[in-house]
């Protein structure tokens, strides 16, 4: 059974202007690192999230339409509900290094990827690319777990000037210990992003794994809303290897509305963190 | 000798009864192959209508241990792109034998002619009438499944408008279901699928006192209906001379085994592509086979009915 359970909000922090943080009376038992809870507003609407920290349950999100309005305006005792977790999560190859790479909220998840890495004592390296250094989040977290962080933005007010995948293609060239042996990839954030890391990914022969979103109405596989050609984002996702996503005609490209209707994927109006 | 599952429908051949039912993954051609390829005998799309439609918010569809619970207010992409998937999946599925059902739904009885009609442009294999959506011109938004003069009705324009043999799909929402039955039989239905989900059912979330749905009702599928749905279909079978294709809560080869034996000619599975996953109609087809070859049976017709002899 997957009825959502109301909860209260326990602690709500302020990430940057239109990205906040959301800590919830409840524990996901066996959640993955890149798995998904359905986060329900009752009256107002359910929408997939990704789990920032299982324990308390801990969810990062960005104010970009009514849903995401909505909740940035619940305060600390309201009651949302959720069910999960789902979908596929990252998983963590223990032979390499992990080079995470996060545009936009896509750092929330990946901070749980990170903590689990250090856990697996794997060397890890963070990216974080953002519009500009107010748009940065997680970046005292990650510095707290002591790894490396790599930050981009787009008009260089810190860290590398432009892309966070230029930032990256540089860390790779630049880096002696990736010559011998190259990182995985775990990525989350902008569609755009991804498929300019899927492209990185196959030119340098790394193994990735990126975190796609669609639109989903039942998150378990049942309604096929958010099809990605022949996979269902909510079972077979929402983290894929690079080679699954080769060759897709859906991936970059088009995503559905509630209809079912395929639109084109156009850059995010609240980034443009590629 | 190794059982026999082929089936024919309506003059439709499918390599196996189990077929997809409407709503379930039935948006994209994608994944329709992808059922199919997991041992589906026949697809059936999501139900479309004229114009698309958004449906409601979430939630629209849960879990709630013995079935599930939906209200997705019949969101679909609307009739042109409809056109465009049921085309290509017919492309890609006509080398693996498996039929496309098309799934139509209106607002209005002109408005169902006129879905037919261009729906039959893509040339599915079958078309699914799916009268259980409210009549809006009804004066109490009645649905059109639960009159028989109505259902007739809808039947009659459909036939009018296509050439594509037509199951007309019954809800179990209603007094009796046998006379809608013979109602649509008698206006032309090639044959019946039966049933839709039952209810309107509410769950609450007892901590706000909430309905969980947005729609707060919703139908109700699965487990918790499979013997309600065998009733109907055994009353149905009893009564008309057309294929039935029975749907409800079937999970099991011996749901499906229930289903024959009471006169089903094929087998809709929707809900347990969630309880058991999409490798359910491979799964399922093995349990028939098993049980074909435990009773010596060599072929579905064999059985189909025994209950009612
Ligand atoms: C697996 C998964 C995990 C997610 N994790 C998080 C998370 O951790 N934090 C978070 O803030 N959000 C996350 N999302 C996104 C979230 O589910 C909602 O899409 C978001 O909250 C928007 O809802 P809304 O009603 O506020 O805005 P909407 O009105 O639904 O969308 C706002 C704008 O974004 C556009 N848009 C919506 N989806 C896409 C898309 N896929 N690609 C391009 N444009 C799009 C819309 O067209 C619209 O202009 C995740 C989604 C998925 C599928
Ligand atoms: C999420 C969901 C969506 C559905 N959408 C449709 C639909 O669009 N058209 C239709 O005729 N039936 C629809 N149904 C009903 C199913 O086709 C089927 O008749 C019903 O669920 C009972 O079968 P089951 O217990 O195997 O799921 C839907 C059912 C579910 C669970
Ligand atoms: S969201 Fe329903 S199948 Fe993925």
């Amino acid at each position: 059974m997957t009825l959502p359970q109301t909860v209260r909000i326990n602690e709500i922090f302020d990430e940057t202007r239109t990205v906040r943080t959301f800590v919830l009376d409840a524990e996901v038992q066996k959640a993955e690192p890149g798995q998904f809870v359905m986060l329900w507003l009752p009256g107002v609407d359910e929408k997939p999230i990704s789990i920032a920290h299982p324990a308390p349950l801990t969810l990062t999100v960005a104010r970009v339409g009514p849903f995401s309005t909505a909740l940035h305006e619940c305060k600390v005792g309201d009651r949302v509900g959720w069910r999960g977790p789902y979908g596929r999560g990252f998983s963590l190859r223990k032979d390499r290094p992990a080079l995470l790479v996060a545009g936009g909220y896509g750092a929330a998840p990946l901070y749980f990827l990170a903590t689990y890495a250090i856990e697996c004592s794997v060397p890890t390296t963070v990216a974080l690319g953002a519009r500009r250094a107010d748009d940065l989040i997680y970046v005292d977290r990650f510095r707290s777990l002591g790894i490396e962080l790599i930050l981009a933005t787009d008009d260089g007010s810190v860290g590398h000037k432009g892309y966070v995948t230029d930032a990256i293609l540089q860390f790779l060239t630049s880096n002696p210990q990736c010559s011998n042996l190259q990182p995985a990839l775990y990525a989350c954030g902008p569609e755009l992003m991804l498929v300019a890391l899927h492209r990185l990914c196959r030119e340098h022969g790394i193994p990735g794994q990126l975190s796609v979103e669609r639109y989903m109405k039942c998150g378990f596989g049942i309604c096929g809303q958010c099809a990605l050609d022949g996979y269902l984002v909510c079972q077979d996702g929402p983290v894929f290897d690079v080679g699954q996503l080769d060759g897709l005609s859906d991936f970059g490209r088009t995503r559905r509305s509630a209809t079912g209707r395929r639109l084109p994927i156009q850059q995010p109006v609240t980034g443009n963190q590629r | 000798m190794a059982a026999d599952l082929t089936t024919t429908l309506c003059g439709v051949r499918l390599p196996n009864p189990t077929i997809l039912s409407s709503g379930i993954l039935g948006l994209s051609h994608e994944i329709m192959v992808r059922v199919a390829q997991a041992g589906a005998g026949g697809v059936t799309t999501k139900s479309c209508s004229l114009k698309p439609r958004a449906g409601y918010p979430n939630p629209t569809i849960l879990d709630w241990g013995p079935g599930l619970i939906n209200a997705v207010g019949l969101s679909n992409p609307g009739i042109e792109v409809m056109v465009e998937e049921i085309q290509a999946a017919r492309e890609q599925l006509a080398p693996l034998g498996v039929p496309v059902i098309a799934s139509i739904f209106a607002d209005t009885i002109y408005d169902f002619g006129t879905v037919a009609r261009f729906i039959s442009e893509a040339e599915p294999d079958l078309i699914e009438v799916n009268i259980s959506c409210p009549n809006i011109n009804s004066h109490y938004l009645q649905m059109f499944a639960a009159d028989p003069y109505v259902a007739a009705q809808v039947t009659r324009r459909v036939k009018r408008n296509t050439d594509v043999p037509v199951l007309v799909k019954l809800s179990p929402n209603v007094t009796d279901i046998v006379e809608i039955a013979q109602a649509v039989v008698e206006a032309g239905a090639d044959g019946i699928t039966a049933i839709n989900t039952l209810g309107p059912g509410l769950i609450l979330d007892i901590e706000t006192c909430r309905p969980v749905l947005y729609h707060e009702t919703g139908g109700v599928s699965g487990p918790a209906i499979h013997p309600i749905a065998v009733r109907c279909v055994r009353d149905i079978c009893r009564a008309v001379d057309v294929p039935v294709v029975a749907v409800g809560g079937v999970t099991s080869g011996r749901d499906v085994v229930e289903m024959i034996l009471v006169g089903a000619t094929a087998v809709g599975i929707g809900s347990a592509v969630h309880y058991r996953g999409i490798e359910v109609f491979r799964e399922v087809c093995e349990e028939v086979r098993e049980y074909m070859e435990r009773h010596g049976y060599g072929r579905v017709e064999e059985f189909r009915g025994k209950a009612m002899r």
